[in-house]
């Protein structure tokens, strides 16, 4: 990948997400971040993930920003005008941030596996086919990989029914209890007790 | 050349950008929304250290694994809080986060 690119995608993430935290009015921001989730996407498809940027675009960019902009709509909330800014949320805010990202670059810097590039790792797809233990029972992955395109979103679909399907049950049943908890949630509360 | 270190520091600028987000913002609509940008920050990572740890010579599909999960939760988190918030507004009629005091003691 060209570091131009990288760095153009990373300014975009890194921009509509600066966009989101100092923005007034909740409209922009929540357009900002659906902004920021797209750069966001787009790196992750420059790092070969590209199951995992698609559904960064649908459920993140797409359902999760709907759901925000909506309720936006419904509350019908203006833009913070006129109210007076508190000085010391600000700066303590900014000031855990930098420190943050002041330590993460020192870890970062002085570790060795943060130095490996795609030149260190490359990914050989056609003797990958030989080696992939029981994946290798789905001719179709094998079929992929030997004519050189990366099947990731096949192989992220046999990890998780192969190695977590109990997790992922036990996920879908997070969803349920997630949908009926709005469900319950947002129910109008009658005025009295019949 | 772009290492797996580029792809931590930017994903730790994102995640330090949604806390300050969480700490210094009063709408709670925003806060929330720094909420998921934190959580997508922690995906980059995730995903970074998929590419650049292979398994077989192709990329670590656990991580990426994690990532799905990651997102089916926050999808399950954004519907839940954002009732929440609906009940709140209806209720204080304001979505600022100094208006909701009641458990200050």
């Amino acid at each position: 990948m060209p570091p131009l690119l990288f760095y153009l995608l990373a300014l975009i993430t890194l921009g509509f997400g600066f966009m989101v935290v100092t923005g007034r009015n909740p409209v922009s921001c929540a357009l900002s971040l659906a902004a920021c989730f797209v750069g966001l996407a787009a790196l992750f498809l420059s790092l070969d993930a590209y199951f995992i940027g698609v559904i960064q675009i649908l459920v993140y960019a797409g359902a999760v920003m709907v759901l925000f902009l909506f309720i936006i709509m419904l509350l019908d909330i203006k833009a913070e005008e006129g109210k007076k800014l508190s000085f010391a949320p600000i700066i303590s805010g900014v000031l855990i941030a930098v420190l943050l990202v002041l330590q993460i670059i020192t870890v970062v810097s002085s570790s060795a596996i943060a130095k490996k590039s795609s030149t260190d790792t490359p990914l050989a797809l056609t003797e990958a086919a030989g080696k992939i233990g029981r994946a290798a029972a789905l001719p179709t992955i094998t079929n992929d990989l030997k004519e050189g395109t990366l099947p990731d979103a096949k192989l992220i679909g046999f990890t998780l029914f192969d190695q977590y399907g109990f997790h992922l049950q036990v996920v879908g049943l997070l969803l349920l209890v997630g949908t009926i908890g709005v469900v319950v949630l947002s129910k109008r509360e009658r005025s009295s007790a019949p | 050349m772009i290492t797996l270190g580029h792809y931590l520091v930017v994903s730790g600028m994102l995640f330090a950008l949604g806390l300050a987000g969480v700490i210094a913002r009063r709408n709670i609509i925003i806060v929330y929304m720094c909420l998921e940008m934190m959580l997508s920050a922690a995906n980059l990572a995730l995903v970074g250290f998929s590419r650049f740890h292979l398994v077989n010579s192709l990329p670590d599909y656990t991580a990426q694994s994690l990532v799905f999960f990651t997102i089916t939760v926050a999808a399950a988190e954004v519907a839940v809080g954002l009732a929440i918030i609906v009940a709140l507004f209806r209720t204080k009629q304001s979505v600022d986060v100094e208006s909701v005091t009641k458990l200050q003691g």
